[in-house]
């Protein structure tokens, strides 16, 4: 398995719990075209790829500034879709390949106060899945989303909610709590290996029931 | 950044609220039109206004505005 991420200690870790020996690692930005770029080169031929960078934001529309868009859609939207066109490209998947973008319930199925950078910037990734599962079936690749509710990594405490207003939330999801990067891993199995070989252009929303 | 400043872009983030009941030394919690969505709003006027990151807990442990006021100051 190849990784990539900012973060050396992180991918470390991240490699350590992974089963098996045959994994790489390499660190990068994946907003710097030139790093990429260099990564499309570097990658063997692929079976499946997890897209999963992602920021998150809450801020009141009256100042999602375009600035506002750009840091968030950078990350959230054109950096996914720009590897991802690359690697399409420079023909680095396998055929039947099985593709997953990590979108969210947040912009499509949950509509919150604040959620307008952050929601509309999945809702586009969540748009694009689609489209890019129906070109690519011709290459009989398979393009499909998670969508995750609230799930506990630094992503949700960025402190601009406190723990109490965290908790009162959490207290609003069926199952009574949010979910942990393992519950989503899971369904990117799911979805990577050929148990879902006739799935494509879809969202597996995992979410601990919040939008029932 | 002064005090008044301050406190009339906090009364900015309120629309129905008189102006004139908002002051440095008003409990701003104790507003009626007080919201978590005017609590994000006032974090991120700070933001725009004076690049200070508040967090919810900032908001929280403030009771008047001249508090929050001197957590931005601090940080700025």
């Amino acid at each position: 398995m190849w990784l990539c991420g900012r973060n050396q200690e992180r991918l470390e870790e991240t490699v350590s719990l992974l089963a098996g020996s045959d994994h790489a690692f390499s660190i990068g930005d994946l907003t710097e075209s030139s790093y990429v770029e260099r990564l499309v080169e570097q990658v063997g031929q692929l079976d499946g790829c997890v897209f999963s960078a992602g920021r998150g934001l809450t801020l009141p529309f009256q100042f999602a500034t375009r600035e506002k868009f750009d840091e968030v859609f950078n990350i959230n939207f054109f950096s996914p879709i720009e590897l991802f066109r690359l690697l399409v490209k420079k023909k680095k998947f396998c055929p039947k390949a099985s593709v997953v973008f990590i979108a969210s319930i947040g912009g499509i199925w949950n509509i919150s106060t604040g959620g307008s950078v952050y929601g509309s910037s999945k809702a586009a990734l969540q748009s694009i899945v689609k489209f890019c599962a129906k070109e690519l079936s011709s290459k009989k690749m398979r393009v499909n989303s998670i969508n995750p509710g609230m799930v506990n990594t630094p992503l949700i405490r960025r402190g601009t909610l406190t723990e109490e207003q965290l908790k009162e939330d959490m207290e609003r999801y069926p199952l009574k709590r949010y979910g942990e990067p393992e519950d989503i891993a899971y369904g990117a199995i799911y979805l990577l290996s050929d148990a879902s070989s006739w799935m494509t252009g879809q969202s597996l929303v995992i979410d601990g029931g919040i939008t029932i | 950044m002064n005090l008044q400043d301050f406190v009339e872009k906090f009364a900015e983030q309120f629309d129905e609220t008189d102006a004139n009941e908002i002051q440095a030394n008003t409990v701003f919690k104790d507003l009626d039109e007080w919201s978590s969505l005017i609590a994000l709003s006032v974090i991120a006027m700070v933001d725009e206004e004076y690049e200070v990151a508040l967090k919810g807990d900032d908001i929280r442990n403030a009771s008047t505005i001249e508090d929050l006021y001197n957590v931005v100051k601090a940080k700025h």
